[in-house]
């Protein structure tokens, strides 16, 4: 199992617009998530109900609308491929309008979301509108309490409010505005269904091949950006361990370069020997050990690491006593 | 265990990723901590204020801090900020840089822990029930109140259970207004913070990408470059011991053999397989062959360790390798200040024509 989760985790990160299409589902799915776990808690007073209700239903979906711009990767690519010098590479405008298009759908998504639920839901738009109900359509309106009839609709929101008590007045009048809100929630959601629909079937009509064009390319920027950045990590990483054997290998007392001429050579050393050495970089006394990490904090070494990256190595070649070669390495 | 490890992994490959992780971690944990925060109101004019707001600001602001002390970086910008330049220049652009991205991942639990108080309202009903309009919320026009009962009858409002003034003022409707006035701040505190981050991030790219990639570059090298220091001084530690506990034991054994006068011949008799897997095993007991002397080498490591001083290798048995111990032995002694102008160097040139 944990190889078929790898196999998905790889396919969704080998196409950049997948993970994207995920990124912008999940942020749907919280902003429902969000609406449920979310007191809504009407004032029932006439000067503020309408405020607080529009209140709830647009600023949310300002708030997911920058969240998904942000969230998403291709606002990076586009802004960055907006704002570059030319250089030596032309900049493409149909590029950038396609980047600005997907980052635009992919961020409505979840505001719209917001909206809908909230229309479906009703809740707000009874908190809003309940002032505006025509109270004669309804029987049992409370006329006892000595308030005005704009503060006794003001109070329909609110489910314990003692002036409703014995009438079915409330509920009569929530369920008209709540109807009224789902119609529109409907119908808000079968239009943007039908305008999708037919921009998804008519749009191979005009220009595909151009549509190719710019789809491949913003891709390729995508991927060239995430490569780059790939490269530095790759590259900080093997500069990084190269200045340090460097910085090592400067605190060794003295460099020997032993030649093997002789054959009163010491047995051969063997793989393991060679790996020590290799560790300890010539290192070998505390007080060099001591130096060495007091150094490393006193007086960094400079950010230039051609002389170990570049080093020369060492090639024998033997011959005989006419010159020719019996034996080389280079 | 595989499952961890392998998840592990791959939150570890990319260091950003962990760090994010560890920052929405610390959203949900904040979240879950104030749903599972009992809240109580003291009730009382003189202490509500303190309470509410307390409760809205203080595990704010200690989640803030926890947030740096979780962060690996923290440890990291701050030797960066104090190192002396010695041969390396220091970028103030750097720390800067590392600095914002730290408080940046720092300040999300906080900013959910204040939104979810705001969203909540039982907070703000704490700390602002004493200054409500009683006319407002009234039930009858005259409350035949002194000043100090009316607050000390309003401050019992976020506590249903001892509220009695419920002919006086209508304690859900007052408790209504207040939570939508909580909630109407939650939502412009989420907006602007929303718009602050909208700014940097996606309207940054038009100015400065060019200086801001290269401090990026620099800052993650800084953090490599320590990681790599580490490893090379640990890999370097263990070569150190082995090397160090191998001469030990060679030591010993070079006095152990004097001692005994040479007693063992060689065992070039045998045939070949049997050498070669005897000096191995011969090889592993480093000279050691009796009880007295192993009980001699565990007695020493502990009563007179080795010096941390390694000889070097190479050591033939002409005077001309006499005269290289003698003088690789008066380099082990100098100080390091002249021994770090003598170094000498000798490289050959090969060219291939």
């Amino acid at each position: 199992i944990m190889d078929r989760l790898k196999l998905v985790l790889q396919y969704f990160q080998s196409n950049s617009e997948s993970i994207s299409n995920g990124i912008c589902v999940i942020l749907a799915l919280i902003s429902v998530k969000l609406y449920t776990s979310f007191d809504f808690n009407c004032p029932c007073i006439p000067q503020y109900n309408k405020l607080y209700a529009l209140g709830v239903m647009f600023v949310p979906p300002v708030i997911l609308f920058l969240l998904g711009v942000m969230i998403n990767r291709h606002t990076g690519v586009m802004m960055e491929e907006w704002a570059r010098p030319p250089g030596k590479r032309t900049k493409n405008p149909a590029v950038i309008k396609y980047l600005f298009s997907a980052m635009m759908q992919r961020a409505l998504l979840a505001p719209m979301v917001w909206i809908l639920v909230t229309l479906l839901d009703g809740k707000c738009f009874i908190c809003a509108f309940s002032m505006s109900v025509d109270p004669k359509h309804f029987t049992g309106l409370p006329n006892n309490t000595g308030l005005d009839l704009v503060k006794i609709m003001a109070k329909v929101p609110c489910k314990e409010d003692i002036i409703f008590r014995n009438t079915t007045f409330r509920k009569a009048v929530t369920r008209y505005v709540r109807c009224y809100s789902q119609a529109i929630g409907w119908s808000i959601l079968l239009l943007l269904i039908l305008v999708g629909a037919v921009a998804r079937v008519i749009k191979p009509c005009f220009n595909h091949a151009i549509f190719l064009q710019t789809r491949y390319w913003s891709n390729y920027l995508d991927i060239e950006q995430k490569l780059f950045d790939e490269t530095c990590v790759l590259h900080a990483r093997e500069f990084a361990r190269k200045c340090v054997v460097q910085f090592f290998e400067g605190m060794q007392d003295d460099a020997v370069l032993r030649l093997p001429l002789s054959h009163t050579l010491p047995s051969r050393k063997t793989q393991d020997e060679y790996e020590e050495e290799e560790r300890l970089h010539g290192i070998t006394r505390k007080e060099q050990v001591d130096h060495l990490l007091q150094t490393w904090y006193q007086c960094r070494p400079e950010l230039d690491v051609t002389k170990i990256a570049h080093r020369p190595t060492l090639c024998i070649t033997w011959e005989d006593y006419k010159g020719r070669t019996i034996y080389s390495d280079v | 265990m595989d499952k961890f490890r392998m998840m592990f992994q791959f939150l570890q490959s990319n260091q950003e990723s962990f760090m994010n992780g560890i920052c929405g971690i610390m959203a949900l944990a904040s979240a879950q901590l104030y749903a599972s925060f009992e809240f109580n109101c003291p009730c009382m004019p003189e202490y509500n204020y303190t309470y509410g707001i307390g409760v809205l600001v203080i595990p704010a602001f200690w989640f803030f801090l926890l947030g740096f002390v979780l962060n690996n970086n923290v440890s990291m910008l701050v030797e960066e900020w104090r190192r002396p330049t010695g041969q390396r220049g220091k970028d103030p652009t750097i720390l800067r840089y590392m600095f914002i991205s730290i408080s940046q991942r720092s300040l999300i639990a906080p900013a959910v822990w204040i939104s979810v108080t705001l969203m909540d309202g039982e907070s703000f009903v704490c700390a602002y029930s004493v200054d409500l309009d009683v006319y407002q919320f009234g039930n009858a026009t005259e409350h035949g109140l002194s000043e100090e009962e009316l607050m000390r009858m309003l401050a019992k409002i976020p506590c249903k259970l001892i509220f009695d003034g419920q002919h006086i003022i209508s304690r859900e409707a007052a408790t209504r207004y207040i939570q939508c006035v909580s909630q109407a701040f939650g939502w412009l505190f989420l907006l602007l913070i929303t718009v602050i981050a909208f700014l940097i991030r996606a309207i940054r790219p038009c100015f400065t990408q060019a200086a801001f990639l290269k401090t990026k570059y620099w800052s993650h090298y800084v953090d490599i470059e320590r990681k790599m220091f580490d490893e090379t001084c640990t890999e370097h530690a263990k070569g150190f011991a082995k090397v160090c506990i191998q001469q030990y034991f060679e030591s010993i054994s070079g006095e152990m053999r004097s001692f005994h006068g040479h007693l063992r011949g060689d065992d070039s008799d045998d045939d070949d397989d049997d050498d070669e897997k005897h000096n191995n095993d011969e090889d592993k007991l480093l000279g050691i062959w009796a009880q007295d002397d192993m009980d001699k080498v565990l007695w020493n490591w502990h009563t007179c360790k080795p010096p941390l001083s390694l000889r070097k290798d190479g050591v033939s048995d002409d005077a001309k390798g006499d005269a290289n111990t003698q003088e690789i032995g008066l380099l082990n002694q100098k100080g390091f200040g002249s021994g770090y102008n003598n170094k000498k160097e000798w490289a050959v040139y090969y060219s291939k024509v």
